[in-house]
């Protein structure tokens, strides 16, 4: 699970694990590296992990953020998990669309619909 | 006494930023207070932010790649009431942006870097290099409507 000094507030229920950051601005490359260190121990500790990731706190991101999340959903599928994202403001979305990884990664316009929507 | 709030808000500098969170965060607010006076809305400072973030550590990551981390990256900025410039200089060798891969071509969906240069070119509205490849120049013109 997430360390103590962890940049994410991670909260599991009915099975689903649903992780929220607490920087509003994901830049910091040791950090983005340490998120991804933090998002792994979750998946590796649960079978056939079900993954929301939460963005409504982020007011910013930058590509090595994207590549990290990348990396955990390539995880996650060698773990046969789901990742949905979420709560994604307009300006960050657009950030996704440009860089096409709106079709790489399910985004929910909630979280609770990103909940509903696991198999 | 000089006002450091003026000071931080200077409309135009010549920095050299350390490969250090703290430097390319209070860089960036240096460069946003600015715009911010000039008048720029908040999509628009996203905007900028994201490419002088990107520029700056795509900068450090590939063009300081083998250069020792005390290297420096020197940042210019102008900002007034119809434009951003900005230009970010490295002491790296230098790349062909013509030979950075499309990372929005199917096959490049996945990989984990990349992006950086796609993101400065969709947010700003002209983006140059020099000869050398160490130099990035990047222009934002303020939109119509927060004229």
């Amino acid at each position: 699970m997430a360390s103590e000094d962890s940049r994410l507030r991670v909260t599991v229920e009915d099975g689903v694990t649903r992780v929220d950051f607490i920087d509003r601005n994901i830049l910091d490359e040791a950090n983005i590296k340490a998120i991804g260190e933090d998002l792994a121990k979750i998946i590796e500790s649960t079978d056939e992990p079900k993954l929301v990731i939460s963005f409504a706190n982020v007011d910013h991101l930058s590509s090595a953020a994207l590549g990290q999340l990348i990396s955990v959903n390539s995880k996650i599928r060698e773990h046969s998990g789901q990742l949905r994202l979420s709560d994604i403001s307009p300006q960050i979305y657009e950030v996704f669309a440009i860089t096409k990884l709106n079709k790489l990664f399910e985004i929910h316009e909630t979280s609770a619909d990103a909940v509903g929507s696991f198999s | 006494m000089p006002d450091p709030q003026a000071q931080h808000a200077s409309p135009e500098g010549r920095v050299e930023v350390t490969n250090d969170r703290d430097a390319i965060t209070a860089l960036g607010e240096q460069v946003l207070a600015a715009a911010e006076r000039a008048g720029y809305s908040e999509a628009s400072r996203f905007a900028v932010r994201l490419a002088l973030e990107e520029a700056v550590v795509n900068a450090f990551r590939h063009g300081h790649k083998s250069l020792p981390k005390s290297e420096t990256v020197g940042v210019e900025f102008e900002v007034d009431e119809q434009s951003i410039r900005l230009v970010v200089t490295d002491k790296g060798p230098g790349f062909k942006p013509e030979d950075v891969p499309d990372p929005t071509a199917e096959e490049n969906l996945t990989k984990t870097s990349g992006r950086g240069l796609l993101l400065m070119r969709a947010y700003m509205s002209d983006v140059s290099h020099n000869q050398a490849g160490n130099q990035i120049r990047m222009t934002y013109n303020k939109p119509d409507s927060e004229c």
